[in-house]
């Protein structure tokens, strides 16, 4: 058990025990470090002012992804290396060449946003993954407000520079083996602390001991409650650094993810069950939140809009659960009992999620409404599953978000719509006016109810329209699918 | 004017661009704090409207950190913050409660996250009232005004629509726009000796900051300095709104004898400094089968909020601009301000003028779908002309009109005709997708329609060694402000941009200064540098021409070099050797703008020096099953006269629209029956990100010999018209929706939100 913090900060080996189990990472590097170049723009991780390259050793080599040092508590940086704009480039030395690209390119007018859009490039230019095309970075950038550019000289030299030569980096992948990231971390004392176990069983032991405190594992939510609600947490779980916890097991019967994998590392497998599923991920967050949180948080915490959780219900995944002394498994649709419960008992934690392989005969669908495409919260989230036989509907799962009090199944537009064709429209009518009888969706800032009945009506019958035949060209005004696409093409 | 330049009409990076990415430009919060500097936090009222019975601050008093509670009972000066000094805006509210998130009290503590907590340990009682006005309706519905009704009119508005051959009924809302600027509001006050106060903060305007300041502490202006280098934005946002933050730091400092610092949380920011104005707008027109206007009668009503504020100057300027670039031959404008229980609505780009414009702009869609004509054939009809119909409403002529050439060009380098021809036939045959497609013109009126806020100082120093020191009276907040000024400077002298230094705005170094704001910035402080560099240069010539036995006037500055016929001496040199001589090396420039006037009470004179134009050409995409909507295609062109920096007018066009777009698009102020703001944060109010914009964005600059006015080096005001351009995209998505029932005219409110456009989609059945 190691009981003090030890991560990298550009070039500085830190080793802390004195820091509070809420700190947050951003105010430690402004205000304990003095490195103002990184900025707090909304302090809740959606300007992306304060986006930061947090780097994790993956196969000997440091990997680096972009974090709102915001809302990453302090103690998470642990065993990591975490490069600020003030790292780039020396006073009066040569910029890097995405500072240099953003610089001739015009693309900061007030500035404040920029070291943030900097520091995202910079990842991106690291990164190299994804293809060097405007909707990567798009995708890169969808979680950087700007308010002055417009974002055209930005996306420019981004085109230009993220994807250009790779530029001798020094990571010091080497030097950070000496920092000791496999054993559990336990920092303060039996009133206050920030731990992160390195195994199940140390979690679910420290669990039983403090069930009072609170388990975080990208802390995309539990941040805010910290820097808005200015809740007192004092006990901190991080489930972050748990041997096993992040594994992604596929085979032919489907996948099994743990708790701790993020949005991002989901991402690719999620993809290959359907590419619907692959935009509603990149539609989660920005690719900062993405990094961090996880979908095991976002169904645990059991909010009602919650993207997974639809998806999740259709696809008839499994939650398991586990405390020191039992481990059960229940269809994900029962973990969530009524708004703000769900069925999780004290000392009990979220461990896996087993989702099944999508049938040949069954046809998916996902609908996400929101004011804004990238980086909103859903006014009304829907899922569908479709199981054919010839023209005929044999089963439906449609569940939504935004439509209740937690994500729910519609069980009379199920029913109604078994045994009828897919290609009848007239047919499909009583299941679509029937969702009035699943739900009663409420008004709130993001749509009113009499909007939400409406979309979550007609976003039914657009996935049933799509899984007819209806080309996704016809009906979207973004993320054609894919197949659609080359045949329009 | 000189044919040609070395430095202006150049496109010259942002002065602090290399600063911005590389994290090394300070802003407030970046600046090394005095030793025990202390931390300010307000405490917020929790209702709209009502009494305050009591008001216990002891549990904050008692939380751990903090050093004093701020109330009305430490104000030794006047317990406001009002711009005009109206008395409306209390620092903190004494009894009464008029909008939720007013500042009650504030915390000092020795840290900020300290003092966040402590501010929400207070026990306030109050007596609320049942129903706050929160809406135009409801205070339409009690007639709550916080200014007088005020109108325009000529002819006979009224008989002239009722005895048009074609005629048109209609009303729209226009929702407000938070600023969100990426540095929330920020002051950090430091106290000096003898009651001295140096306050930083984050304002488009230090000169009122520095009243409100003196006026809050009770010492003589002179006592407060107030200094800006930069903003992380401000949009309008900090032109009245910063006073708040820098007065309550400053009495803090005041009380504690500590430097203080109030940085509002971006969640309080939102809710307790003021938005763009929300209107709603009822209007009848009477026209011909042209399309052409006979009358136009429209009657504004503008959300103002608790207290006045900037409401005169905006709802002022929104009826402006209720013309945009179409003559109105009998007209009424009506403008009604009201006050309601919500934030005080205030300045944001454009200052009132893109609702008036929105409005035109809607009538013109209007009049499209109820001639059958397109609606740039519509907007043609109704231009301004140049010898005649060139009278605005207001009675002004408008001599510099361009604006059917250049909404010509565009409609040509945009392919409009073939692109409206396409669509039409797209939409036919989709039967669940639209597409629209419309072309806006701008025209925006030139200087504050306040006649005093048209003036500007420069101060510029030559030193020794022949650098320059530069600094006037305008801020920089991103607009590039800083760098045009610099190359105007550099241009006079001769000398390499990077010789004159930019110092930060500071009231002492140029006092008595209006506001960085209506788009005025380039034009006033461009003009008071060259004054105190021509002062500086006549000097210089009288010394050269004596040296080299020379006329004055044939003395010429370029090239590092000062020279006459054959002979020159660096610029440096001569810097040296004039202060030898024992002359001057340093002068204050003044500017006073030219030829404006306004009287107001008799709706009569000259408001603005010139009119800036442009137009844009936007395509989108609807969903007509969920409202969705997909800007596809953008083109715009822009006149900024001869342009001192190309490279930061585009920015600022192309910046502008994007901020537009959002307004009428994904931009959506939500309230309660309750008066709370239930937008607060970014996670709930959406402004624009980069897959909003549209791979094809093309920016134009209109070219031109320049100004007709003798505006420095013949460029023209940019940072506000633009804005406007965005009115292209929900004109494209009025003609998507229209197209579904040709004929019938759709009833879609801004923003175009999914919702409102599935509502416009909705409308267009009778019900």
């Amino acid at each position: 058990m190691l009981h003090e913090l030890c991560f990298r900060l550009n070039d500085e080996i830190i080793t802390l025990t004195d820091f509070g189990p809420t700190d947050t990472l951003l105010d430690f590097i402004r205000e304990r470090k003095n490195l103002s170049g990184t900025k707090e723009g909304c302090n809740e991780g959606d300007c992306g002012a304060c986006t930061i390259a947090m780097g994790e050793l993956e196969d000997g080599e440091l990997v680096y992804r972009p974090v709102n040092a915001c809302i990453q508590l302090l103690g998470m940086a642990h065993g990591r290396h975490m490069i600020t704009v003030d790292h780039l480039s020396k006073e009066g030395g040569a910029l890097h060449p995405v500072q240099d690209a953003m610089a001739r390119h015009h693309g900061s007018q007030c500035g404040f946003c920029t070291p943030g859009i900097v520091m995202s490039l910079y990842c991106l230019h690291e990164d190299r993954k994804d293809p060097p095309t405007r909707e990567t970075v798009n995708t890169w950038l969808a979680g950087n407000l700007c308010r002055c550019t417009g974002y055209r000289p930005i996306i420019d030299a981004a085109m230009e520079s993220c994807f250009g030569p790779i530029v001798p980096s020094n990571h010091p992948s080497g030097e950070m083996g000496a920092i000791d990231s496999s054993q559990s971390l336990f920092v303060g004392n039996d009133d206050a602390f920030f731990a992160a176990p390195a195994t199940l069983k140390d979690a679910l032991e420290l669990y039983a001991k403090h069930p009072d405190s609170t388990p975080v594992a990208g802390a995309t939510d539990v941040g805010l409650w910290v820097t808005k609600r200015l809740d007192e947490l004092p006990k901190i779980l991080h489930l972050g650094r748990i041997q096993g916890f992040s594994d992604i097991v596929v085979n032919t019967d489907g996948l099994t993810m743990g708790a701790g994998v993020t949005y991002e590392a989901a991402l690719s497998h999620l993809a290959d069950i359907d590419p619907d599923i692959a935009e509603l991920i990149l539609r989660i967050g920005s690719r900062q939140v993405r990094a961090s949180g996880t979908i095991g948080g976002n169904i645990a915490n059991g909010s009602p809009i919650g993207d997974t959780p639809p998806l999740l219900i259709v696809l008839e995944a499994a939650v398991e659960l586990q405390s020191v002394d039992n481990k059960r498994s229940m269809p994900i649709e029962e973990f969530f009992i009524e708004y703000g419960k769900q069925d999780r008992n004290a000392g009990e934690l979220l461990t896996s999620i087993q989702i099944p392989a999508l049938q040949r005969e069954e046809h998916l669908r996902c609908g996400k409404i929101t004011k804004r495409f990238d980086q909103d919260i859903s006014a009304v989230m829907a899922a569908f599953k479709f199981t054919l036989e010839g023209e005929r509907i044999a089963a439906a799962r449609i569940a939504y978000g935004g439509m209740a009090g937690t994500p729910k199944r519609a069980n009379h537009a199920e029913q109604l719509l078994q045994g009828v064709s897919i290609s009848d429209e007239v047919a499909w009518l009583p299941a679509i006016t029937a969702l009035s009888d699943d739900f009663a969706p409420m008004s709130d800032m993001r749509a009113s109810a009499s909007y939400r009945m409406t979309a979550a009506q007609n976003l039914l019958r657009k996935a049933l329209l799509e899984i007819g035949g209806t080309s996704s060209s016809a009906t979207r005004v973004t993320a054609t699918r894919p197949d659609d696409l080359e045949a329009a093409e | 004017m000189t044919s040609t330049t070395a430095t202006v009409h150049k496109a010259k990076k942002h002065d602090s661009g290399i600063k911005h990415v590389s994290g090394r430009a300070r802003y407030i919060d970046d600046m090394p704090e005095p030793a025990g500097t202390l931390h300010v936090v307000p405490g917020l009222a929790t209702i709209a409207s009502g009494q305050i019975k009591s008001i216990d601050l002891d549990p904050v008093k008692q939380a751990p950190g903090v050093v004093a509670v701020l109330t009305r009972d430490h104000i030794r000066g006047a317990n406001d913050t009002s711009p005009a000094g109206t008395g409306d805006d209390p620092v903190f509210a004494e009894n009464v409660v008029t909008f939720h998130g007013q500042a009650l009290f504030a915390v000092v503590a020795t840290n900020r996250l300290a003092a966040r907590k402590a501010a929400r340990l207070a026990k306030v009682v109050y007596e609320a009232d049942e129903a706050p006005l929160i809406s135009v309706a409801d205070a339409r519905k009690v007639g709550s005004e916080v200014l007088e009704t005020y109108q325009f009119l000529r002819g006979e508005p009224i008989e002239a629509i009722k005895a048009a051959p074609h005629r048109l009924k209609s009303e729209m809302k226009i929702g407000g726009q938070e600023h969100f600027y990426l540095e929330g509001q920020i002051a950090m006050a430091i106290p000096g000796e003898d009651g001295d106060m140096t306050v930083l903060s984050s304002t488009q305007h230090p000169t009122e900051v520095q009243h409100v300041v003196a006026h809050v502490l009770h010492v003589p202006q002179h006592a407060v300095t107030v200094e800006t280098r930069r903003m992380g934005g401000g949009f309008g946002g900090k032109e009245s709104q910063a006073s708040q933050w820098a007065a309550i730091s400053a009495l803090a400092a005041q009380v504690t004898g500590k430097a203080c610092k109030l940085r509002l949380d971006r969640d309080d920011d939102m809710i307790m400094t003021g938005k763009r104005h929300d209107f709603e707008v009822g209007f009848e027109a009477g026209f011909d089968e042209n399309g052409r206007l006979i009358a136009v009668d429209t009657d504004l009503a503008s959300r103002c909020g608790h207290s006045a504020d900037l409401s005169l100057g905006v709802n002022d300027r929104a009826m402006f601009h209720s013309d945009n670039a179409y003559f109105y031959p009998d007209v009424r404008i009506k403008s009604h301000r009201l006050r309601t229980n919500t934030v005080s609505a205030t300045a944001f780009r454009g200052f009132g003028g893109p609702q008036g414009v929105l409005f035109a702009e809607r009538m013109m869609d209007e009049i499209a779908i109820e001639t059958g004509l397109d609606p740039l054939d519509v907007r043609r009809a109704n231009f301004y002309g140049q010898d005649s119909r060139n009278v605005t409403p207001f009675g002004m002529i408008i001599e510099d009109n361009i604006i059917d050439d250049l909404v010509t060009q565009l409609e040509k380098t945009s392919h409009y005709r073939d692109r409206r021809s396409e669509i039409e036939a797209f939409n036919k045959t989709s039967r669940f997708l639209k597409k629209g497609i419309a072309l806006t013109p701008v025209k925006f009126g030139i200087a504050f329609t306040l006649n005093h806020l048209n003036q500007a100082g420069a101060l510029v120093h030559v030193y020794t060694d022949g650098s320059v020191y530069l600094t006037h009276a305008g801020t920089e907040m991103g607009q590039g402000l800083y760098i045009k000024v610099a190359q105007v400077v550099a241009e006079e002298f001769g000398i390499d941009l990077d010789k004159v230094k930019i110092g930060a705005t500071v009231t002492d170094k140029v006092p008595n200064t209006g506001p960085t704001a209506a788009s005025s910035g380039s034009d006033l402080n461009g003009m008071a540098a060259k004054a105190a560099a021509d002062q500086i240069k006549a000097r210089m010539r009288v010394f050269v021409a004596e040296r080299f036995q020379a006329q004055q006037d044939d003395v010429v500055f370029a090239d590092n070099k000062v020279s006459v016929g054959e002979s020159s001496m660096n610029f440096s040199d001569l810097a040296q050797e004039m202060h030898l001589d024992r002359i001057s090396l340093s002068a204050s420039g003044f500017y006073r703008t030219p030829k404006v006037s306004w009287n107001r009470d008799e709706v009569k004179g000259r408001p603005f020096f010139y009119f800036s134009y442009g137009a844009a050409c936007s395509e989108v995409q609807i969903d007509t099953m969920t409202g969705e909507m997909k800007v596809a295609a953008v083109d715009i062109l822009h006149d900024v006269g001869k342009s001192l920096n190309p490279a930061v007018d585009i920015g600022q066009i192309e910046g502008g629209f994007v901020q537009g777009m959002g307004w009428l698009t994904t931009e959506e102020l939500v309230w309660d029956d309750q008066g709370r703001l239930r937008t607060h944060a970014p996670s709930t109010y959406k402004i624009p990100c980069a897959s909003d914009v549209p791979e094809h964005f093309v920016t134009n600059l209109y070219e031109s010999s320049g100004n007709r006015e003798d505006t420095i080096y013949r460029s023209k005001a940019v940072g506000e018209p633009p804005l406007m351009h965005g009115i292209s995209v929900f004109s494209a998505i009025y003609h998507a929706i229209a197209s579904i029932k040709p004929g019938t005219k759709p009833q879609l409110d801004a923003p175009a939100t999914p919702e409102a456009i599935l509502s416009a989609i909705a409308s267009l059945e009778p019900s």
